[in-house]
């Protein structure tokens, strides 16, 4: 723990290691936005790239980078962040690694949502994006009603949400079902998550989001969040408003990923992986949030590259290649932690 | 050396009960002498700034309840100032319960807590935090967390966005750490160390904490008979020295006998004696409470009573026809 003081009194704790981890992240993300904006059908330099966004390219160039390949690259860093921290906020809320939205049911409810409104209403792209973000909350809201009794606890709120995510996988292939074969594809190209042909119109209600939920989890709830690590009544005995502090966080958490459903589907595994790298590399106590972002955004901007370019003319759906890497790695964990003897 | 907060003597004597638990933790500390080998509190931290005011807690009128299951009804409860009051009491007499309440953990049903004469309830999170701390049974160590981490964790309730760590709470954390003896293990993981030094480990976090009151929740629970009276010895420590008021709620009649200045016996939900164990604990109250027949005699080690429990009783000789 490393302590910067001013003269004002005021002083700033950070972990050196995580300062470390979240940094040489935030760089990688970058340099892969990079790499990807310069890949495709007319190849640029990573010169060029930067050249470009910094303004001074000329029209052509600035309008490929701008307009067609930079949504795209930010879609991927702010869908990443946005899992990342949903997924670090609940893990850390009910102190369990598997306690991520994918497994906790708010990904299911985000593509009940998408899936009603290509289905039952028909809507186009802003009408899923609004019923992914709806079906997202809706499913919070369940899951925290049902779990909660004089105040929540860790494992109820996952085996409510388990139960929840299994009748949604039901509801989900029913609706599919009742889908038209054009819808189903697309329905069903949606629920694997993708960020082909992402405009700017999709990923600015994400960053409008990022923008208010990040300083107000980070700065507003992350210390009562590090206090709750060690239980609620612990925390409650150091001055945390538990309770209060719980439901900001899961509500924040519950909107990032809605949010990130809506821009680019229920992307598999981002949430429940990235915290759990990120942590293992700062090797801190802690919910790490900012790392995690920092892992994410990197985590999903390197398989969207890898989902674009690596085989050839197909482009497969990012959350293909997400889901690959994310089983290996719940494998991996269950593996470990049987070792360790936690399992 | 010693940080004795200067108690004020008068204000001690207007409680009537506070003034008996006084005398009986006084004649306790020079019995024990002999016999403290825990870690002495000597360099521990005052409590904070409220230290030396002599802060009152009470409830008044306590109904307390888990959703419909009454517990307590109409219970009123007084904390001597600067006392170490045990509670006990059989299994779900609602000891842990009337804790939770004098910590805000449970809110009341009907009537209120005071502290100071203040309803704890509508008292800002982090200032009561500062005044009165709670050491619970259900902590847990977060994974491969240092002690000093851990320890630091108690300075929370001073701490602020942009006074995150300043010399004061590194000063209070070193001389906690002091004070439980686990300053050699600052730089170790909590999970690897023993059930007692980590019992010590949470009290150092709560010393951190600076309040002048601490609540404890059953402190000696799942550790070794040398452990427990380690933890005692240095709960004792930190009472006589500091001029801490702690509250702890105890399983063994013996040892809530021997360090409480103040006990308060509880059945079913309500108060059955209260005052210096040396002058409440009988046999007759033993039984009354827990239903056990015993007999009292004097502790040969502090001369405070120990319950020694009635040997089973033999089978009825067979009749004779």
């Amino acid at each position: 723990m490393s302590v910067i003081r001013t003269a004002g009194g005021c002083s700033v704790v950070f972990q050196p290691r995580a300062l470390v981890t979240g940094t040489v992240c935030a760089v990688l993300a970058f340099a892969v936005a990079v790499i990807a904006i310069g890949s495709g059908e007319y190849p640029m330099s990573p010169v060029e790239v930067l050249r470009t966004l910094a303004g001074q390219g000329d029209p052509a160039d600035a309008f490929i980078v701008n307009e067609l390949r930079l949504p795209r690259a930010v879609s991927a860093l702010a869908v990443g962040a946005a899992l990342a921290l949903g997924g670090a906020v609940f893990q850390a809320v009910v102190r369990n690694p598997l306690g991520s939205p994918d497994v906790l049911g708010f990904t299911h409810g985000a593509a009940t949502g998408a899936l009603t409104a290509i289905v039952v209403v028909g809507g186009g792209s802003a009408a899923l994006a609004g019923g992914a973000l709806l079906g997202g909350v809706l499913t919070g809201l369940l899951v925290y009603g049902l779990a909660w009794r004089r105040g929540m606890h860790g494992y109820r709120l996952v085996l409510v949400g388990v139960g929840v995510a299994a009748i949604l996988t039901g509801v989900n292939g029913y609706l599919l079902t009742r889908a038209q074969i054009t819808e189903a594809g697309r329905a069903v190209l949606w629920m694997t998550g993708s960020l082909n042909g992402r405009g700017w119109e999709d990923v600015l209600p994400l960053l409008g989001g990022i923008s208010v939920l990040v300083p107000l989890v980070v700065l507003g709830c992350s210390r009562g969040l590090r206090m709750m690590e060690m239980g609620d009544d612990a925390a409650y005995a150091l001055g945390v408003r538990v309770e209060r502090v719980r439901l900001v966080l899961l509500a924040a958490a519950v909107l990032l990923v809605g949010l990130a459903a809506a821009a680019a589907g229920p992307v598999a595994f981002v949430a429940l992986t990235a915290p759990q790298l990120a942590r293992r590399l700062t090797k801190s106590p802690g919910p790490n949030l900012l790392p995690s972002m920092c892992m994410g955004a990197a985590l999903l901007a390197s398989a969207d590259l890898v989902a674009q370019r690596a085989f050839g003319e197909s482009e497969l759906p990012v959350g293909v290649v997400t889901g690959l890497l994310g089983g290996g790695y719940l494998v991996w964990l269950l593996a470990t932690e049987r070792r360790a003897g936690r399992i | 050396m010693t940080e004795q907060t200067p108690r004020a003597e008068p204000a001690e004597a207007v409680r009537e009960d506070a003034a008996m638990g006084v005398k009986e933790g006084s004649t306790k500390g020079v019995a024990k002498e002999g016999v403290a080998e825990a870690p002495a509190a000597l360099s521990a931290p005052s409590p904070g700034p409220a230290a030396g005011a002599g802060v009152g807690l009470s409830g008044e009128g306590l109904t307390l309840a888990y959703d419909r299951r009454t517990i307590s009804e109409n219970l009123d409860i007084a904390v001597p100032d600067s006392s170490f009051t045990v509670v006990v009491g059989p299994n779900a007499c609602g000891k842990s319960t009337l804790l939770r309440a004098l910590s805000r953990m449970l809110k009341p049903a009907a009537g209120s807590v005071l502290l100071d004469g203040a309803d704890i309830s509508r008292m800002p999170a982090k200032r009561l935090a500062r005044t009165l701390g709670l050491l619970p049974q259900s902590s847990v160590a977060p994974d491969g967390i240092s002690v000093a981490d851990l320890v630091a964790r108690g300075r929370y309730p001073h701490q602020g966005l942009l006074r995150q760590w300043s010399r004061e709470d590194e000063r209070v954390v070193r001389e906690s750490m002091a004070a439980t003896a686990v300053d050699d293990l600052a730089d170790r993981f909590v999970d690897e160390l023993s059930g007692g030094q980590r019992q010590r480990v949470w009290l150092a976090m709560a010393l951190a904490q600076q309040t002048q009151l601490l609540l404890l929740d059953e402190p000696t629970t799942y550790l070794d008979i040398a452990h427990q009276i380690e933890v005692l010895d240095l709960c004792a420590a930190l009472h006589e020295e500091q001029g801490r008021t702690l509250v702890a709620v105890l399983h063994d009649l013996n040892h809530a006998a021997r360090y409480a200045t103040h006990l308060i016996a509880m059945r079913g939900g309500r108060v059955v004696a209260q005052g210096a164990p040396g002058d409440i604990v009988t046999a007759q109250l033993v039984e009354e409470v827990f239903g056990m027949l015993c007999r009292v005699i004097e502790d040969p080690e502090t001369g405070t009573p120990l319950v020694v429990p009635a040997a089973r009783k033999r089978a009825p000789a067979p009749l004779r026809p």
